[in-house]
């Protein structure tokens, strides 16, 4: 037996960076915390009655609401006086968070609830079938953002979740990768350190929904990381406070292991628009490592 | 203690003594008086609440769902909107079998949009699991609200409930009330001890999936409570009478029906109008009387049944529709005597006050005036002709 407290023999499917970064994160918050789940595959898969994979106290109630869910378990936990000794967390898919559950994660964190929100980024609606959502990336082929003779995929940027958490004035905002499971885990005890709303956004990949072998989960979350398209930045007090830094590889790297952006491999015009975003981040965050030796 | 308060004001106060541990609520009229009043009492330290002002309807319920799946008492207000608003979460309180208690401010609903009286909200979400009573005037909601934590609270039930008042008209009247003492309130309705929360001591996972092997199990059990609530309730009410002295049938209420030839069967507010009206007539020697439903969820099928068996006529008054079928409470009422030997000869309805129209004495005689040997369905009553004509007119 292991001390989990996301203990396997749950139904994700294999190379699942989902369920691995939720593990990561729970055993990072340790035995004493209350999770709030929005509906989704990280649901779906963890408990199928009879059965559970959670060893924490867990709630689900709906696909938008899990903020507001665990604003109200966190204002029951203020009037029964056990607030400091508990922690909340609510956590959804992209989906979940960035869109339908936009609003009631704005509330939230408006509200100044001591609740850590994880968002697991697997940038789209993988739980129904792979549809765009409002994380998917640039260009991405989804079932409802389809490549095809007049379209390269999804027409829109991921919508800039972090930037939107940090507007709203909270103490702890960051991301993180399934690829980088200590750095993972060690902002999620950071942020349970501190009072008040903390967002992290974990990119966490989805062989199905991303059509790579289901051995690669890791590699392609470094790469993402690698490539300055999924940046991993740490916010404290509204100020950037760290990044990881990178040597950064060409987009095509992360591309070419996918099927969702196959169809952009012989279309170098399209692939120059992702370096871009790419570069962007990198200069926005700056990434890029000095010398060669400090990696 | 007698006092002459507002209804909303009055509300507030019932739920102070009820001592919730978090209240979340979002402002639409007319529900708002009732929040502010909890707010103000918490900001003067008369009320010990978490109080949480959220960004929508949708976050109130979800807020309240929360805090009572950790443990504590919760209490929400809305109306109309609001609760369309909320209605997803409302189905999933239920399904989940916590019991908050949440006030309806009833009102109609839009388009147009409208903010008066009527109960095209609250009836509409008659199918989400919730006991849904019915208040008649400011006592009896202030009533209903401590009626109504114990009955949700009760190990044997289990569910949330909605208590209607009718909004402007009730939340806005104001009434001679008695408001019982803390003491009386803490007598008959005694701390809440969940059954299961959310405790890192015992920790349970809430709200799986259920797949088709288990899910229609669930829905069984809530429609079985709902049977034992018909039970239930009666209990609760004398309860309360020990306490307050003030007795409730919580079911339905019958007035002057014993003899009646002509009985309305309606709820809400609109029942001090028609007990008038039935004074007025039973003093001209009129055989006329008044069910009233307060319990519209669980519907108390025997209780009405065996207050309209023998009455030959009954009226039926809805303020609200079902487009495109019967009035709601008509269909209730006419399959209470389906295949029934004893039964009324005539069960019509009528369709009045909806959108905040007046229902005066005038209407009701009308209403009595109608209720003869053809029977009718959903007849809407005060609707001005010369509107009509426009809106159906070439020129």
């Amino acid at each position: 037996m292991d001390n989990h407290l996301f203990v396997s023999g749950h139904t994700a499917c294999a190379g699942c960076g989902q369920s691995l970064a939720a593990r990561l994160v729970i055993d990072a918050c340790g035995p004493n915390t209350i999770a709030v789940n929005c509906t989704g595959c990280l649901e779906v898969f963890s408990t199928k009655y009879p059965e559970s994979a959670w060893g924490i106290p867990w709630i689900h109630s709906l696909f938008q609401n899990s903020a507001a869910v665990a604003s109200g378990v966190e204002a029951a936990l203020r009037y029964l006086g056990k607030k400091d000794s508990i922690n909340v967390i609510a956590q959804g898919g992209d989906g979940g968070t960035a869109d339908i559950g936009l609003q009631a994660l704005s509330g939230m964190m408006e509200r100044g609830h001591d609740i850590l929100y994880i968002c697991y980024d697997n940038e789209a609606y993988m739980n129904t079938g792979v549809q765009r959502s409002g994380l998917t990336p640039f260009d991405t082929n989804t079932t409802t953002s389809p490549a095809g003779s007049q379209s390269t995929g999804n027409i829109r940027p991921k919508k800039p979740m972090p930037e939107i958490c940090l507007a709203h004035g909270i103490p702890y905002v960051a991301t993180a990768s399934a690829g980088f499971p200590q750095d993972l885990q060690r902002k999620v005890k950071k942020a349970v350190s501190i009072k008040g709303p903390k967002y992290i956004q974990v990119h966490v990949p989805c062989p199905l929904g991303w059509r790579h072998e289901s051995n690669l989960t890791l590699q392609v979350a470094k790469i993402a990381v690698e490539t300055g398209l999924y940046p991993l930045v740490e916010f404290e007090n509204g100020v950037l406070s760290a990044q990881k830094k990178i040597t950064p590889k060409p987009v095509e790297e992360y591309l070419k292991i996918q099927g969702r952006f196959k169809h952009l491999l012989a279309n170098p015009e399209e692939i120059k628009k992702i370096q871009a975003i790419a570069d962007y981040n990198i200069n926005k965050y700056n990434l890029k490592l000095e010398t060669e030796s400090n990696q | 203690m007698k006092e002459f308060l507002e209804g909303s004001l009055a509300v507030a106060e019932a739920i102070r003594l009820c001592k919730p541990g978090v209240i979340s609520a979002y402002p639409i009229t007319p529900q708002t008086h009732i929040v502010e009043e909890l707010a103000q009492l918490v900001a003067n330290g008369k009320l010990g609440s978490q109080f949480v002002n959220v960004e929508s309807e949708h976050s109130a319920a979800s807020v309240v769902l929360g805090a009572s799946a950790a443990g504590v008492r919760a209490y929400t207000a809305t109306s109309s909107q609001g609760l369309f608003y909320m209605a997803e979460v409302v189905f999933n309180i239920a399904g989940l079998r916590l019991p908050i208690v949440m006030t309806c401010a009833a009102r109609a609903i839009s388009a147009p949009i409208n903010i008066w009286n009527d109960h095209q909200d609250v009836v509409s979400l008659r199918d989400s699991g919730w006991i849904q009573l019915h208040a008649e005037d400011i006592q009896e909601a202030v009533d209903m609200h401590f009626m109504a934590y114990r009955l949700a609270e009760d190990k044997s039930i289990m569910l949330p409930v909605i208590v209607s008042m009718d909004g402007f008209i009730l939340t806005h009247g104001i009434e001679t009330v008695d408001i019982p003492s803390q003491e009386q309130v803490d007598k008959f309705l005694p701390s809440y001890k969940p059954l299961y929360k959310l405790d890192p001591e015992d920790p349970i996972t809430i709200g799986p999936l259920v797949d088709p092997d288990y899910y229609m199990e669930t829905r069984f059990a809530i429609q079985k409570t709902m049977e034992q609530v018909l039970d239930f309730i009666p209990k609760v009410t004398q309860d309360f009478a020990k306490v307050t002295g003030r007795a409730y049938n919580g079911l339905i209420e019958e007035y002057r029906t014993k003899d009646a030839e002509r009985v309305i069967v309606a709820m809400g507010s609109v029942c001090g109008t028609i007990k008038e009206v039935v004074d007025e007539l039973r003093a001209k020697g009129k055989k006329v009387g008044l069910l009233k439903v307060t319990a519209f969820r669980p519907f108390p099928v025997k209780s009405i049944y065996g207050a309209l068996k023998d009455i030959p006529k009954v009226a039926v008054i809805d303020r609200a529709l079902s487009l495109g079928s019967f009035a709601p409470l008509e269909a209730e009422i006419k399959a209470v005597f389906s295949g029934k030997k004893k039964r009324p000869s005539v069960i019509s309805s009528f369709v009045v006050g909806l959108g905040g129209r007046d229902i005066t004495k005038d209407s009701i005689k009308e209403i009595f005036r109608m209720l003869t040997a053809k029977e009718r369905s959903a007849e809407f009553i005060d609707l001005k002709p010369e509107l009509l004509k426009e809106e159906f007119s070439d020129g």
